[in-house]
């Protein structure tokens, strides 16, 4: 403990995010609308100094600052760097859909506040920090999903922020419970007094706070949300509600197993457990039917979800875990940033059919889709891949061979839905069923930005796969 | 150092193949064939080093001899890293990886379709081998053995035949399920062991998991599942004829010459020295499952009226066989050490002669193809006179398949049973018996293919000059079963289909398949036969120089091993012994 005093650099990650929030509102103010990229490029930098700057703070011992709430350690940086730089692909990849439109800067703008939050629930050591993360990760994200402002946005939107209220008033409940219980909001004094507070208490509380980060993770049973509010609005924005919240989510939730839940009687990571087989079956099961590009990689999202959740489950029991998650958050924002990158390059494309005939002689494209899909799925040598035999390797030693065992075939499983999007596409063919070459519903061009990004994810994947030492020696050092 | 270039030289040219724009196709695969000679050069290189034991040669851990080996830390947390080296088991292995490799590329010389990425594709896929084989680490082993499905996979939906998206999808699932339970099985070995490291020779020194009989074998289970998938045993071998008929003719001969070793190489491997407790228990079901392997691999292929099928099924057969020979390894309470090793040895070398034979028939089959479109026995007879050389090559390969002396089967076979007789005497007898089934249906297979009436496919829609994609006269379809589906029924929808490639008529199976026999004739793929103006309409052109420059120095390297078998018993010999002491613990 450092005491209710903290030098303001310690947050300096955060800060200049939130200057590049601030900063681009300002900006936007004075920037005719068609000059508005400079606000893009304004937050741009603003993420990658950053994470810059987390990467740097990296080296200093794990420590937390301002009265415990705010914890400074691996996991945090891990989420630090990840979040930013998939803030800053995130706003890069908007750029087409997103160019000359009325609101384009309030949009980047509230990335970047909405990637704040992210790193607030990173970070938090206390249970109110969590809830002031909690609602900054939120707000701004039900702005985005409804952005668009169509029928299926708003219906999206409102579903979004009904669902989140109802699980946010749980969790304060939750929170309210724990904080009776133990006297006390910070995560040290909790991991002491709660293992002898009283259990109806405790456990009232504990159902509380992991539906709250469930939430944000887009966990089974609160991830009605995330079919809806992916497919609701454009390729690029669901890239960023899939995948920056999450990043915060499951680390706060590792944190919160591996120190306040840690001692108590419940056996919690065994709900843990089940909450993540439950996500990647149930999130396995919905995809295979889907036809929707963007329906499908939401439900894949929520599998995936699943792996990740069988680190937190396992947060307190094995060493590996922390290694493990920094892997597997980065491997899956990369990967999942790549896999929406390819919806977003094609924009008009929804169905996978459609996607597959506008990609028809782009063997680039095709090329770096099945990189990516192939790196969702776990095969090597992707990052996904290293992330989920670090994954299966800390759960195994965690003493949950089922959970593996589970989660392998659940990853074959997966394989069925990927492939009905691989196999159209790297056939070349046009799959309607008369037969007809199918030019005639090609879209105009490939969108320039999102494609970038995607041959970039893909890239990126094999490189954070065959470099995930040195991608661990750095966060680890 | 040398062994990592031999790995990564196939697939950096590959990069190199993919990232030059218009390279024209001829180019590519003289590049292929290039690579793959050089690459076959230095394994001879690392071979001639190794057999005069000037390898580094670094004896490491409890008896596992190692040569050419390097390490790289890769992912220091777990404990993983880029560790190869070879040694008697594996060199054997790599060496006909290279040989294998080279016949395929010189196979797929005159490829019409998508050349470049095909010779790239395959490169991937050489490399992969190459890296199954060398691997020493666990995850790497892993990486490499789930890379070569994922190429497989490709070069069945991309260049195939017949049905091929449906197998290629087939293939891909039932071996990557196996390799997810593979995947388990060596987190169980990293939990389960003491030291949680990925290090095969670490593991072989210290095996994990020797007081606990029920992990042991659950581990096993798991890892056991993923080879079987991949050797396939029954009864995870539906897949094969599959995906075999629906390849291209040099991914068939790849698919069986090599990527069934790995799952054959990985019993070898990993299950053996890592978890001997759990091998020498349960060798009485690897024997069993080896056992119905063999019997029932002959008898669906004795029913077969495909002759790649036919092919395909007597891999399950020999591949049984090898299960065989591993499986009696483990009995150390039945059987002496010597009895043990020369049933390893027979396993390793059956493993060797099989990838020659069996590529060297998928490769004939591929000739039947080019020439007339269809596997069916029905359609083909009496070759030996128009084709003599390619009834010369298939009946050395067939009589070298059916374990005749002088050929490499049986030296391979008699030391599998010679070795097996005294643990386990009644599955050696029923083993034998089935060689029986393979010889019976290996000699009618060439009774119907090379004797009798000449009979051939009729008018080859894919000679040169033919109007590609154009139906095919429907005329004289008087034979064979196949009379229901001939060549016009299947270009119907093939010409309505629109296709671009320039060449090739793509039958699009799923609307015109109606009978298990493949009968269209109307695929493409293959190139034809040189146009020779002195040919009669009807009958077949025998092997060109092209097809005997890949076919032939397989079927004399199985003749060369069946008449000097010395210098690869010497190194064989040496993996063995380390195998049967480190499982015999």
């Amino acid at each position: 403990m450092e005491g209710m005093t903290g030098d303001p650099l310690d947050l300096l990650p955060e800060l200049l995010l939130l200057l590049g929030a601030v900063g681009g509102l300002l900006l936007g103010l004075w920037t005719p609308q068609r000059r508005q990229a400079r606000v893009r490029g304004l937050v741009v930098l603003a993420a990658l100094a950053s994470a810059a700057v987390a990467a740097v703070d990296l080296v200093g011992p794990d420590t937390s600052v301002y009265g415990g709430t705010w914890v400074l350690d691996t996991t945090t940086g891990v989420v630090r760097i990840t979040v930013a730089l998939a803030t800053a692909a995130a706003v890069l990849l908007s750029a087409t859909s997103l160019s000359g439109h009325p609101r384009e800067t309030e949009a980047y703008v509230l990335m970047a506040l909405g990637a704040l939050g992210s790193v607030a629930l990173a970070a938090s050591g206390d249970l109110l920090m969590l809830v002031a993360a909690y609602l900054l990760a939120s707000v701004p994200l039900y702005a985005l999903a409804g952005f668009a402002k169509d029928v299926r946005g708003v219906e999206a939107t409102l579903k979004y922020y009904l669902m989140g209220a109802l699980v946010g008033a749980l969790m304060l409940v939750g929170i309210a419970a724990l904080v009776l219980a133990a006297g006390a909001s910070g995560y040290p004094e909790l991991t002491a007094a709660l293992p002898r507070a009283p259990m109806p208490l405790v456990a009232v509380g504990v159902i509380g706070v992991l539906a709250g980060v469930g939430f944000k993770a887009g966990a089974v049973p609160v991830h009605f949300w995330v079919p809806d509010a992916i497919a609701g609005t454009t390729p690029s924005v669901a890239a960023f509600i899939s995948t920056v919240p999450k990043l915060g989510a499951v680390a706060a939730a590792s944190r919160l197993l591996a120190e306040p839940f840690s001692g108590i009687p419940l056996d919690v990571p065994l709900v843990v457990a089940i909450i993540a087989a439950a996500s990647m079956t149930l999130g396995n099961l919905a995809a295979f039917r889907q036809t929707e590009v963007l329906r499908l990689l939401a439900y894949s999202t929520i599998s995936q979800v699943g792996y990740l959740y069988m680190i937190v489950a396992v947060a307190a029991r094995s060493d590996l875990a922390g290694p493990a998650l920094a892997i597997y958050l980065a491997g899956y924002a990369v990967t999942n940033l790549g896999a929406f990158s390819a919806a977003a390059a094609l924009p008009h494309a929804t169905t996978l059919t459609d996607w597959a005939a506008a990609a028809r002689g782009r063997p680039w494209l095709v090329l770096s889709l099945v990189v990516v899909l192939l790196g969702l799925v776990g095969t090597p040598p992707t990052a996904v891949f290293l992330g989920k035999v670090a994954v299966f390797s800390a759960t195994a030693d965690g003493g949950l061979g089922w959970l593996v065992v589970l989660a392998a075939i659940n990853t074959v499983a997966s394989l069925f839905y990927y492939l009905r999007w691989i196999a159209p596409a790297a056939r070349g063919e046009p799959t309607t069923a008369a037969g007809q070459p199918a030019t005639a519903t090609r879209p105009a061009a490939v969108a320039h930005a999102p494609a970038v990004t995607l041959h970039a994810a893909a890239a990126g994947s094999l490189l954070l796969g065959v470099g995930a030492g040195v991608w661990l020696a750095v966060v680890t050092s | 150092m040398l062994l990592t270039v031999v790995i990564l030289l196939p697939v950096l040219v590959a990069g190199v193949l993919l990232a030059v724009p218009r390279l024209p196709g001829r180019v590519a695969s003289w590049t292929w064939v290039g690579t793959s000679a050089v690459d076959l050069a230095l394994i001879g290189w690392m071979w001639w080093g190794y057999s005069r034991g000037s390898g580094t040669g670094a004896a490491s851990g409890n008896g596992l001899v190692l040569a050419y080996d390097a390490k790289v830390r890769w992912i220091p947390t777990v404990d993983a890293s880029y560790y190869v080296g070879v040694d008697g088991l594996s060199l054997p292995l790599i060496a006909l990886t290279g040989v294998l490799f080279l016949a395929a590329a010189i196979y797929s010389l005159r490829e019409p379709h998508r050349p470049r990425r095909y010779a790239a594709l395959f490169l991937f896929l050489q490399t992969a081998s190459l890296g199954t084989f060398a691997a020493l680490d666990l995850i790497l082993f892993f990486v490499f053995f789930d890379l070569s499905i994922v190429g497989m996979f490709f070069i069945i939906a991309g260049w195939g035949h017949g049905n091929r998206r449906r197998s290629a999808l087939k293939f891909f699932l039932y071996t990557f399920l196996g390799s997810l339970a593979l995947l388990v099985g060596i987190i169980g070995l990293f939990v389960g062991g003491e030291q949680r490291t990925f290090d095969m020779v670490a593991l072989a020194a210290d095996p994990p998991l020797t007081d606990s009989p029920v992990m042991g074998a659950l581990v096993l289970l798991a890892i056991g599942l993923g080879f079987a998938v991949k050797t396939p045993l029954f009864p995870f071998h539906t897949w094969l004829p599959d995906a075999h008929t629906d390849a291209p003719a040099a991914g068939s001969a790849i698919l069986a010459g090599v990527l069934l070793k790995l799952g054959t190489y990985g019993f070898a491997r990993i299950a053996m020295p890592i978890l001997p407790d759990a091998w020498q228990r349960w060798a009485m079901v690897v024997v069993v499952v080896g056992v119905i392997s063999v019997v029932w691999g002959a008898l669906v292929a004795l029913a077969q009226t495909d002759v790649k099928r036919m092919v395909a099924y007597t891999s399950v057969n020999h591949m049984g066989l090898v299960m065989l020979g591993l499986g009696v390894a483990g009995m150390t309470a039945q059987a002496d050490e010597q009895a043990r090793t020369i049933a390893t040895v027979g396993a390793v070398v059956q493993m060797v002669s099989h990838g020659l034979l069996t590529g060297a028939l998928f490769l004939l089959t591929g000739v039947l193809w080019a020439r007339g479109g269809t596997y069916d026995f029905h359609r083909w007879g009496g070759l030996a006179r128009p084709a003599p050389v390619f009834a010369a090559a298939f009946g050395v390969a067939a009589f070298g398949s059916l374990g005749l002396p002088s050929l490499s089967a049986f030296i391979a076979e008699f030391q599998i049973f010679t070795g097996a007789l005294q643990a386990a005497p009644v599955a050696t007898v029923i083993a034998v018996a089935g060689i029986v089934i393979t010889a019976a249906l290996f000699l009618v297979a060439m009774q119907r293919l090379l004797g009798g009436d000449t009979v051939v496919p009729d008018a080859d829609p894919r000679l040169p000059g033919a109007d590609v994609g154009a139906p095919t006269p429907a005329a004289a379809h008087d034979r064979g079963p196949a009379h229901d589906h001939g060549p016009a029924h299947a270009h119907g929808p093939a010409a309505a289909h629109g296709h671009d490639h320039g060449h090739a008529v793509d039958v699009d199976e799923d609307r015109v398949r109606s009978a298990a026999v493949v009968t269209q004739s109307g695929d493409a793929a293959a190139p034809a036969p040189a146009p020779g103006p002195d040919r009669a309409p009807s009958s077949v052109g025998d092997l060109d120089r092209r097809e005997v420059l890949a076919i032939v120095p397989l079927l004399v390297l199985s003749v060369l091993i069946g008449l000097f078998p010395r210098p690869l018993l010497d190194v064989v010999e040496q993996g063995a012994v380390t195998v049967v002491e480190l499982v015999s613990r």
